[in-house]
């Protein structure tokens, strides 16, 4: 993986130290809460309803073993023994104190890690496939721009501040891992027919109170021309926005208001303008970059042989397991989805027992996913059971990836200012609710995202059902939405009708999952028969 | 009843106006009426407070602050699904006064 | 404390400025006031009478003057660009890169946060309307891009 050099290392020292000041003049008084906001959101950290939070960047949610133990050690001494993985790679605390907001900071950079525009109208942490560099289908690791990306677009002067969050995602596959479309701006590395690499270009996706799916923009952008092509678009995002109302000032209200072609034509436009100035980096620095994610070594001749004579391994190898592009080797999937726990969240201890797996097995190498799980990408098969043992023992070891209890959910009410209802409760008692392992196996691929308010961090607009909590006359209440996905198809989900109470709406999932289980053809997962029958034919089940 | 809430600027930690200074417990919060303002201005000015509002409560039957609002409530509580991390680990019953 | 902060050496322009609509109609007009929708790109035909342009931040969250300055400078233009109403201290460094240089905030900045603030980066990451090189060019100090 990247390891900073001099300059990497003496930015974000210098963010470091420009925090610490910016903290004490808010302590003594020499900053108002309104000027000081937009500074600690620059740098992750949120006034929440218990405490401050950190949101901590995990760059294209990559890192190793030293970082992860950091994470533990920071848990332990900053916070209450445990984190968070959010829905776009991070991790994030819960209970941080700004008075030592910069020393963690410190610690982090320590580890090459940091939180710069971890929240706040910046450009955020570029996010991408988690089985980079593993993948059997991949073009080539997508990593390497990943960085790049984060290079160009940390500390961008011009866009200091944008008129709302920027979230980008880059992957390499055909197969999307990424929820692509659902971002401001994507880029999928493809192949030309003249064999040459570029960038398929998506923009002005996005969840939130009005979600929006990407639109492709180009179909070929040259790589080395990245840099001009996101100042480009940028900079039509960032003169042209509306600024009067900040619901509708992220870039995908600006796409659907001035329309693709329009939007298109205006980036294009600056895209030669930016051109003529030279600014791109060069195909030197992508080298240089690129050596750092070189395969590791794989070990060739190794077996292919799994022993699973015992079932619960074979079971958990059978879900959590995916091909790896090396012979001998799987990328595993580590569930952070136990039956009734709450979704995302790790203990230290937990994250110092992954930090150790990962080095003695996985090459050093940790990814976290978008659906808030954890990934060690290169694994030996004839090491599985060592791993899945080291798991198990550790409350990890949950065969669930994509079933009905690998739910994503946001914080909600629980903890996060924003929401309106509690997402983790309903989260757990679902997770409860289908625990008996051969009932998940049945119905299969099954992805539930809960957010407790509509600014959708739990992604139910992409979620095959939606949970979205909501205010209703100062209690809970939830509607359902059907249809949803983040794949290569990428649609929106949609609102079954009235929403329920908590139990009620536990109720109503279980009703629709009943009714696929009827309904459905030999093959067919959720998301097919949906899309085959329609939001009608599940009308009747839940509503009756 | 209006009582008010905010957080503490240093710690983060959630705090409630108990007429003198800030206390951690909603059960110490006071009426304020219509001085809440007054006494947000007052502590936001001395850098006690970050974020302090003011928000509507009604007496409990224990005759203790209860905010009218399920925000407030968490809030006051802590995190519903780690009571074990609440101000109130041992008290059982404590979840359903937040809900 | 200072009112106004200045970079530059030549005579300060002594003229009010005026709005961009009044100031393409006014042929011997010298400074021009930027709102933050307008369109500094209708300067381009004036820019060699141009000799202040005032932008102005309505709030320091409204970052449309970022880019008004930088493109300014792409544009070629080389007389003062000043910042003026709800700018941050901690903004400055950027401002400075994206061409501004001369400030007028609504509150006066403190002299120590201004250098704290400017000599907070030792490296830029990229290119913008100032001659600071990126760090990949520091990284292969043979090379010219483009």
């Amino acid at each position: 993986m990247y390891k900073y050099d001099q300059y990497d290392r003496a930015m974000v020292q210098a963010r470091v130290e420009e925090f610490r000041d910016q903290a004490r003049r808010r302590i003594e008084g020499k900053l108002t809460d309104d000027q000081f906001k937009p500074l600690r959101l620059k740098n992750g950290l949120y006034l929440q309803l218990h405490a401050y939070m950190l949101r901590v960047a995990i760059p294209y949610g990559t890192f190793n073993g030293a970082q992860m133990r950091k994470l533990a050690h920071i848990a332990r001494v900053y916070d209450r023994g445990y984190g968070h993985f959010t829905t776009r790679q991070n991790i994030q605390y819960n209970w941080i104190k700004l008075e030592e907001a910069a020393d963690l900071l410190g610690e982090l950079a320590d580890v090459e890690m940091h939180a710069i525009q971890t929240s706040g109208e910046s450009i955020r942490n570029v996010s991408a496939d988690q089985y980079a560099g593993a993948a059997a289908d991949e073009i080539l690791d997508p990593r390497p721009w990943a960085e790049m990306i984060r290079q160009m677009t940390n500390f961008m002067p011009e866009f200091s501040y944008l008129p709302r969050k920027f979230k980008i995602a880059v992957i390499a596959s055909p197969i999307d891992r990424a929820a692509l479309r659902w971002h401001d701006f994507a880029l999928r590395i493809v192949k030309n027919d003249a064999g040459e690499i570029g960038f398929e270009v998506y923009a002005g996706g996005g969840m939130g109170r009005t979600p929006f799916i990407a639109y492709k923009i180009r179909e070929f952008l040259p790589t080395g021309q990245i840099l001009s092509y996101m100042q480009a678009v940028l900079r039509t995002w960032n003169r042209n926005a509306r600024r009067d109302n900040i619901h509708k000032q992220r870039m995908k209200i600006l796409v659907h208001e001035l329309g693709e072609d329009e939007f298109r034509r205006q980036v294009e436009e600056e895209f030669q303008h930016f051109l003529t100035l030279h600014q791109d980096f060069p195909q030197a620095e992508y080298d240089r970059i690129a050596a750092y994610f070189a395969p590791p070594a794989f070990e060739t001749g190794l077996s292919e042989e799994i022993d699973r004579s015992d079932p619960d391994f074979a079971l958990w190898v059978d879900r959590q397991t995916v091909a790896h592009k090396a012979p001998g080797y799987a990328i595993v999937n580590i569930s952070l989805k136990p039956i009734g726990q709450i979704p995302g969240d790790i203990s230290a201890d937990q994250m110092d027992l992954v930090a150790d797996l990962a080095e003695r097995y996985s090459f050093d190498d940790i990814r976290a996913t978008h659906a808030q799980n954890l990934v060690l990408p290169h694994v030996r098969k004839q090491d599985l059971h060592a791993v899945w043992t080291a798991l198990h023992e550790a409350g990890l070891g949950e065969a669930n990836l994509d079933l009905v209890t690998d739910i994503i959910a946001c914080p909600g009410l629980d903890y996060c200012s924003l929401a309106n209802a509690r997402s983790i409760p309903v989260a757990q008692k679902i997770s409860e609710r289908f625990a008996d392992p051969a009932r998940q196996q049945d119905v299969g691929e099954l992805k539930i995202k809960i957010s407790g308010c509509i600014n959708a961090c739990g992604h139910h607009h992409a979620g095959n059902i939606g949970i979205l909590g909501v205010d209703r006359k100062g209690t809970e209440s939830y509607q359902l939405l059907l249809g949803g996905s983040g794949d290569e198809v990428t649609t929106q989900a949609k609102i079954t009708g009235p929403g329920f109470d908590e139990a009620g709406v536990v109720d109503a999932l279980e009703r629709a999952v009943e009714r696929y289980r009827e309904i459905r053809e030999p093959g067919e997962k959720f998301i097919d028969t949906y899309r085959r029958v329609g939001m009608d034919g599940f009308k009747e089940a839940i509503y009756g | 009843m209006k009582i008010l809430t905010g957080n503490d600027l240093k710690n983060g930690r959630v705090i409630w106006w108990d007429g003198q200074g800030w206390s951690f417990h909603v059960e110490d919060a006071v009426d304020v009426g219509d001085q809440g303002e007054t006494i947000l201005k007052q502590e936001d000015a001395a850098c006690r407070v970050n974020g302090g509002y003011a928000l509507d409560a009604e007496l409990d039957a224990q005759g203790k602050p209860r905010p009218a609002h399920i925000k407030d409530r968490v809030r006051a509580y802590g995190p519903t699904v780690r009571p074990d991390l609440t101000l109130k680990p041992a008290d059982p019953n404590a979840g359903t006064w937040v809900i | 404390m200072a009112d106004v902060l200045r970079f530059r050496d030549d005579p300060v322009p002594d003229e009010p400025a005026v709005s961009l609509d009044a100031f393409l109609d006014q042929t011997n007009a010298a400074s021009v006031r930027i709102e933050a929708g307008d369109d500094v790109r209708r300067l381009a035909p004036v820019l060699d009478r141009t000799k202040l342009v005032e932008v102005d931040f309505p709030k320091f969250r409204d970052g449309r003057g970022f880019s008004s300055a930088r493109v300014l400078r792409e544009m070629g233009y080389t007389g003062e660009i000043k910042a003026t109403g709800d700018v941050l201290v901690d903004l400055l460094f950027f401002m400075r890169r994206c061409g501004f240089d001369s400030f007028a905030p609504d509150v006066p900045f403190d002299m120590d946060d201004v250098n704290a603030t400017l000599s907070r980066y030792p490296y830029v990451y990229q290119p913008a309307a100032d001659a600071a090189v990126p760090i990949w060019q520091l990284r292969h100090p043979d090379l010219v891009n483009g």
